[in-house]
């Protein structure tokens, strides 16, 4: 035992500074992460307010006409005079968007599963894959309203359509960036190859696979929004359109801001959950002075 | 291929008879799309339980090849691999395989890392973790249980990794330069440490290093292997005690013996012959 300790007693020196006192920081480390989100926040809010400052000043000064560009006063009021309307086609926009995200999450992951295990099914399904997403969206879109009408089903179509491919790519190359060796640990082992994918390489692929979610999220509002341009009666794509033939400039700034909004909290939650999911994937990302907001 | 090494009857698991690996004119060739290349050929060991084998050899002379036959991750083109009499088919279970990379679990902690190895067996839960606490103790983990991968050492990973592969108490454990990516102190380290586990666990060893030092130091035998295509160029017995301080070991008159005779055979290979 004495031998032993003179012999570890170096090897401790070198271990990173803390290393026990940060592993046993780690189970609170929900409070702290949400003190650095809001640490890491300030700076893109920061800039939020500054180009509304601008826009506030243009408009006051009138340096542009009121119709081209209306106050942010004035889209403001457009909202709070007709909260109703547009709290209902938010929604409508919502409830396609995260449908169709969900939707995308789903068939693009067992996609990428069965892709990555099976390299015929890779092969054939590949180029469908790209096909499909080389295909602009606008001009498909309308074939979708023809085959299922008018509902809500050919918004979740695009929505779906958008967002699946970064995830099929972001989980293909999460899957396959597996080090070879930890899978011939795995064999060793005797584990099958639903221990090792649940253990091992579904994990590993995970930090892969939120890059792809992130893109993803923001995909499914255009996917959304782009299917009510082509023929819809409510949703904000639908609230742009109308208000954009009346030239009703402060209903069609409100819609927009909405939107992005709508896009700009999808993306966080994702983030979140991100945070949530991966907790030793974010701090070691931290550690390295990398943030992402 | 006898072993008049003493230390070699020491061995735990004295139910086993025969040799733990037998390695019988095995060759291995690859197909490339260009070319046949041929890693190994006329490969014949017999390694006894409990016994500590390195080998060593140039880069790319079929080392890391042979612990692959051994664990059944690869097969050979000809001949034939015995583990414990046993035809090697598959996948082995009964090996512990430790790799240059700790090749460790980010998500997981250290000891959850080690536990793996139980989880993918179904070993019994609470026989995993008293075993756990045996080999962190042993290791001298103790203290860094909780701590995740990115926040342990070089050495303090490679470890980590040890356990993980005695968890099951293999009768024979490959490591495969296990030790090249520390530090030469670091390593020296490891060294002594796995010296001691080994005589505390009575595993049969097959350690590849790139190491003369490391090999010597370690091992009851020293395979010289040729560059590819790899076969034995001869088998060294190192006679020193089984009690091996490192320093003294390292001035002794039979570690400049064994360490200039395969220097000698891995060099100058023009005049060795």
């Amino acid at each position: 035992m004495a031998a032993q300790s003179t012999i570890e007693q170096p090897e401790r020196t070198t271990a990173p500074a803390g290393a026990t006192a940060s592993a046993t920081r780690r189970p609170g480390g929900a409070g702290t992460g949400l003190l650095r989100f809001a640490r890491n926040t300030w700076r893109p809010a920061a800039v939020l307010v500054a180009i509304l400052l601008v826009w506030w000043v243009v408009t006051a000064a009138e340096l542009v006409k009121p119709y081209l560009v209306p106050s942010p006063g004035t889209t403001l009021d457009v909202v709070l005079a007709q909260p109703g309307y547009f709290t209902h086609h938010t929604w409508i926009t919502t409830y396609e968007t995260v449908l169709g995200f969900a939707i995308a999450i789903l068939v693009g992951v067992l996609s990428a599963v069965v892709m990555v295990y099976s390299p015929t099914v890779e092969k054939s399904l590949y180029p469908l894959l790209l096909f499909a997403q080389v295909i602009p969206k606008i001009a498909i879109a309308p074939l979708f309203i023809v085959w299922l009408g008018f509902g809500l089903s050919p918004k979740v179509v695009v929505a779906v359509l958008m967002a699946f491919f970064p995830i099929v790519i972001s989980t293909v190359t999460g899957l396959k960036s597996i080090d070879p060796e930890m899978l011939q640990l795995s064999a060793t082992m005797g584990a099958g190859p639903a221990q090792t994918f649940r253990k091992i390489r579904f994990p590993a692929a995970l930090p892969h696979l939120f890059a792809g979610l992130k893109v993803a999220a923001t995909m499914a509002v255009t996917g959304a929004v782009v299917g009510e341009f082509v023929g819809a009666n409510e949703g904000l794509g639908y609230v742009i359109l109308q208000a954009n033939g009346n030239l009703d400039t402060p209903t069609l700034f409100a819609g927009l801001i909405i939107m992005s909004l709508l896009g700009v909290i999808l993306f966080v939650v994702v983030e979140l959950l991100e945070y949530l999911v991966m907790p030793w994937h974010a701090s070691r990302r931290t550690d390295a002075a990398t943030t992402t907001m | 291929m006898t072993v008049g090494n003493t230390t070699t009857q020491r061995s735990a698991d004295a139910t086993a008879t025969g040799a733990a690996v037998d390695i019988d004119e095995v060759a291995v060739r690859f197909r490339t799309k260009k070319k046949d290349v041929t890693a190994l050929r006329d490969v014949s060991v017999r390694i006894e339980p409990g016994e500590f084998v390195a080998i060593v050899g140039a880069s790319g002379c079929g080392k890391s090849t042979l612990l692959k036959l051994v664990s059944g991750l690869l097969r050979p083109s000809s001949g034939q691999v015995r583990l414990h009499g046993e035809d090697v088919r598959g996948p082995r279970r009964d090996i512990g395989y430790v790799f240059q990379r700790a090749a460790l679990l980010e998500w997981r902690t250290a000891r959850r890392n080690i536990l793996l190895q139980a989880e993918m067996r179904g070993m019994p839960k609470a026989q995993a973790r008293q075993r756990a606490d045996e080999l962190i103790a042993m290791t001298g983990l103790t203290g860094f249980e909780d701590a995740y991968p990115n926040e342990l050492s070089g050495g303090m990973q490679q470890r980590v990794a040890l356990c993980r592969a005695l968890l099951h108490r293999p009768p024979v454990l490959l490591m495969d330069e296990p030790f090249g990516a520390l530090d030469a102190l670091t390593r020296e380290q490891m060294n002594v440490e796995l010296r001691r586990i080994w005589r505390e666990t009575g595993t049969t060893v097959l350690l590849v290093t790139h190491s003369i030092a490391e090999a010597v130091y370690l091992a009851n035998r020293v395979i010289v292997m040729t560059p590819r295509p790899g076969t034995v160029a001869e088998v060294i017995d190192v006679d020193l005690p089984v009690e091996r301080d490192y320093g003294q070991t390292m001035s002794a008159p039979e570690f400049a013996r064994a360490t200039g005779r395969i220097r000698d055979l891995l060099g100058a290979t023009t005049t060795a012959e």
